[in-house]
């Protein structure tokens, strides 16, 4: 690791927090290879990756993206339960982008077989495989991972600096470390002596942090707790920094208007932009064009003023066409075939029904637009950007600008809003050669609501087929056919210039990989090749085959007259017992009978996703004015929940945003551009729709699960399983607007 | 010209275009970057502020036609002096990813302020104008009762 590189990770850090003299501890054993980017400085001392013990406490790097789900609390909690150290007292950063903060759980996911049916073994190999990630410097936000990946990292983290800590405390004191203990921040001796972290900031760098064994788990005074978020109070009081708020002496103010088409501009006419109020600059960016002004409207303005001829898409030009293009992939070879149990072909007795159901394009929408903010010098990039992939987007902006990696410092901030649009590396690299068109001068770009509405990287559209047989109340056969572009080859294109050899199994996750023992079940992935620009959408393919599987199994259910949540027990019970269990209880929580009252409907649904499963029940009420949800039942099994609070809301929140797509987003196109702009055509729930909540988190799968997105899948198809229920009408296609008088 | 504008009980003369709105006066100009931009067509509620303690979105109110005193979530309090309505929002750890939190405070004040102890009813009618893409809804609600009651306890 070259000197150069080293100042400028410390610069970092002293330029994120003031940190003045420090050591940083970590788990030498694991992250041995990869390069410490916490390097100090004289006088100070540095042996790895998480934990920086300062003169003025103590400062934990939690490099996973904070878009709203908890992570760097409980990235946090992890160390500080080890470490001793006061809740009060924690200081905690996202720290710059480096090979040592790699995820160590995505390859592994990409080996074959449904997790639901992990063996010990075969979890073991999972975790192997998801350490090759470091080589890759893989560093990145999202898969519902970062709990995974840091359950053990982060507390050995803790654990090897407390001890430590000890070890400097007993040379300074004269007795053994074995006789010493840790609490609140202070190392305290057999006669009462105190020496508070901070004192022994400068002597931790004679020590090397010894391995040592982690805590009981029923010892933990911070984790399985509720902790007060370390983001909530800058998030009330205005005070949180998200990208957009990034502030600097003599800064400009940056808006885009990029190609609609994704397929470039053939010209563009700035003559009535170039003079008006506060323009500075008008930048051909050769696929669309930037403002720089005085004032983030004004740039805006002139943005809209300039005239621009666009290349025609590359891709069918509207919703029918694109659409027929997906149907037609259906009678193409299928890609993967990764559930094939029994012999869908062989005659089976029993009651046949067949189904075939559409979801729609989606937007990510987060409320805060794309934004980033760049400093350009010539032989150095400093970006700012609330970002799921560091590494990969330090590189990227990098190169846009003829620069190197190690001439590029990435601050990643907090996220206004991700679900899977800020692993995208399209707006920081924007802001950077922006920046580079106005050398010394920082530039602070934000898009307008319609550019983030009409520049996203879509959740695809999708259409199944299903038929399946039922026999004395059961199932026997489920063959399905479920075909969509692949979101993985089109984000690998992007990303990475190749894409991925083998089966592509997150287009088919949500549906393959489901715990139910059904004597014949097929699932068959068809990949329709457009070129409309698609990308990761909270819970991925899950959100797609949550809904249309979980539909058909509810009609399935129907057709062999059996309770809809019987049957999925039914289905579960024989396969993977932590399902079960989740159905159960969300059937114990709602007082499931399966009888409602006549202006009430209830839908029960179960989706297995990112290794939790997660059950609910959602009841609709005909209020006479429209349909209302008024409530839903949340049960999810994690294994191991690390903060319940934190838990309760991913799972609600998963559900909401899974709501607010079922009820009434799509997105649309017309002559190859999408056709929403804002949120008064592209909306979600709000205040008065929302329904009252009540979660149950069981802790009975044997593997941890994540939180972030489990929430998502099961949620609309519950929704229109209640709006059956309500009914007797089937809706096949999202939204339901189209098909319901939804209060919105 | 410079329009002077008061903002958190200070004046500031600022010197703009008539026609920028306030929310990128107060963005871009003042440095007060706790109100949000979400929409620019008062869709989604991030850039509520207050003027003369009517919340207002002020992604739509040009910098001439400011007709009052301004108050952000900044002048409403600090983390180290955090209004009732604030502490609030912490105790029932209402933000996610946070962006739009600060127009849902600013919404709630002024409820509060017009409507001391509100219904349910009351906070649809109020609060459906503030869009939060991470559904922190139920905790917003459970955040507003609770400033109402001790609101009403400190008076």
């Amino acid at each position: 690791m070259g000197r150069i590189k080293t100042i400028a990770r410390r610069t970092f850090l002293i330029g994120s927090a003031a940190i003045v003299g420090g050591a940083a501890f970590g788990i030498y054993q694991i992250n041995k290879d990869a390069p410490n980017p916490l390097v100090a400085g004289d006088g100070e001392a540095t042996l790895n990756p998480f934990v920086l013990i300062t003169r003025h406490g103590v400062t934990l790097i939690a490099p996973r993206a904070e878009m709203g789900q908890g992570v760097q609390t409980t990235l946090a909690a992890l160390a500080a339960e080890e470490l001793d150290v006061a809740w009060e007292d924690i200081t905690v950063l996202h720290g710059p982008p480096a090979q040592a903060y790699y995820n160590s759980v995505f390859l592994g996911m990409a080996i074959p077989g449904a997790h639901y049916k992990d063996t010990p073994f075969k979890h073991a190999m999972r975790e192997q495989v998801g350490k090759v990630g470091k080589l890759l410097d893989l560093q990145a936000t999202g898969g519902s991972t970062s709990m995974k990946d840091f359950y053990e990292r982060m507390r050995h983290a803790g654990a090897s600096a407390r001890e430590a800590l000890k070890l400097a405390a007993a040379e300074r004191l004269g007795v053994p470390a074995s006789d010493l203990q840790t609490e609140n921040s202070n190392v305290i001796a057999p006669d009462g002596t105190t020496i508070a972290y901070g004192e022994l900031a400068e002597a931790l760098r004679e020590i090397t942090p010894p391995d040592v064994e982690l805590r009981d788990p029923a010892t933990w005074k911070y984790l399985g707790k509720s902790m007060p978020r370390v983001d909530m109070v800058g998030k009330v009081t205005g005070t949180a920094k998200f990208a957009t708020d990034t502030r600097l002496d003599g800064m400009k103010f940056a808006t885009v208007r990029m190609s609609p088409t994704r397929a470039g501009m053939d010209s563009y006419d700035d003559s009535a932009a170039r003079d008006m109020d506060g323009v500075e600059a008008i930048v051909d960016l050769g696929d669309g064009i930037a403002v720089i002004a005085s004032n983030t409207w004004l740039a805006m303005q002139a943005a809209d003023a300039v005239d621009i001829t666009w290349t025609p898409a590359n891709y069918p030009a509207d919703t029918d066409a694109l659409r027929a293009a997906i149907a037609a992939s259906l009678d193409e070879d299928a890609d993967s075939m990764v559930r094939d149990d029994g012999d869908v072909t062989s005659a089976v007795e029993g009651t046949e029904i067949a189904a075939e159901y559409y979801v729609p394009w989606l937007a990510h929408a987060t409320m805060e637009p794309m934004s980033a903010t760049a400093l350009f010098t010539g032989d150095k990039l400093e970006v700012w950007s609330g970002n799921q992939a560091p590494t990969m987007i330090r590189d990227a902006c990098a190169k846009a600008v003829g620069l190197t990696p190690e001439q590029v410092t990435l601050h990643t901030t907090y996220l206004g809003g991700g679900f899977g649009r800020r692993g995208e590396m399209d707006f920081s690299v924007l802001a950077a050669r922006i920046a580079a068109a106005m050398p010394g001068t920082p530039i602070r770009m934000i898009w307008s609501r319609e550019e983030d509405m009409r520049r996203d990287f879509y959740r695809p559209a999708a259409i199944a087929q299903f038929r399946g047989v039922v026999q004395d109340g059961k199932a026997v056969l489920l063959d399905g056919k479920i075909a969509a572009p692949s979101v993985f080859h089109n984000s690998s294109l992007r990303q990475t210039g190749a894409a991925p050899p083998g089966p592509d199994r997150l287009h088919v996750e949500g549906a393959a990989d489901q715990p139910y023992a059904i004597p014949h079940f097929r699932i068959a992935g068809h990949l329709t090749n457009i070129d409309v620009p698609i990308g990761f959408w909270r819970s991925v393919g899950a959100s797609i085959n949550g809904f249309m599987l979980d539909t058909f199994i509810d009609e399935m259910a129907h057709a062999a007259g059996t309770d809809p949540l019987q049957f999925r027990l039914d289905l579960a019970r024989a396969e993977h017992a932590p399902s079960a269990g989740v159905i159960e209880a969300v059937g114990e929580m709602s007082g499931w009978t399966g009888q409602t009252p006549a202006n009430i409907g209830r839908g029960v649904a179960f989706s297995f996703s990112f290794g939790t499963p997660v059950a609910q029940v959602v009841e609709v009420e005909d209020t006479g004015r429209g349909i209302r949800i008024n409530k839903c039942w949340i049960a999810a099994d994690l294994g191991t929940v690390l903060d319940p609070s934190i838990v309760e809301a991913q799972m609600t929140s998963g559900a909401i945003y899974g709501f607010s797509a079922a009820m009434q987003e799509e997105i649309t196109f017309a002559d190859g551009m999408v056709e929403q702009g804002n949120f008064y055509d592209y909306d979600a729930m709000r205040m008065h729709t929302v329904p009252e909540f009540e979660v149950r988190l069981l802790e009975t799968n044997p593997f941890m699960g994540g939180a972030g997105e489990p929430g998502t899948p099961p949620s609309m198809p519950a929704l229109g399983n209640a709006l059956f229920d309500l009914t007797g009408t089937r809706a096949r296609e999202l939204p339901l607007i189209k098909t319901f008088d939804l209060i919105l | 010209m410079a329009t002077r504008l008061t903002i958190n009980g200070t004046a500031h003369d600022v010197d703009l275009p008539e026609n920028v709105p306030l929310l990128w006066v107060l963005r871009d100009e003042i440095g007060l970057t706790g109100t949000k931009f979400g929409c620019g067509v008062a869709a989604c509620g991030a850039c509520t502020v207050h003027i003369d303690g009517e919340a207002v979105r002020s992604c739509q109110v040009a910098l001439a036609d400011v007709w009052g005193e301004v108050t952000t979530i900044e002048g409403l309090g600090t983390p180290d002096a955090m209004a009732t309505i604030q502490q609030a929002w912490v105790d029932h750890q209402v933000a996610q990813c946070g962006y739009c939190q600060s127009g849902q405070i600013m919404n709630a004040a002024a409820l509060l302020a017009q409507t001391p102890q509100p219904t349910d009813q009351d906070i649809d009618d109020a609060m459906q104008g503030n869009l939060c893409r991470c559904g922190t809804y139920p905790r917003i609600r459970a955040a507003i009762k609770d400033a109402a009651q001790r609101l009403a306890e400190e008076t």
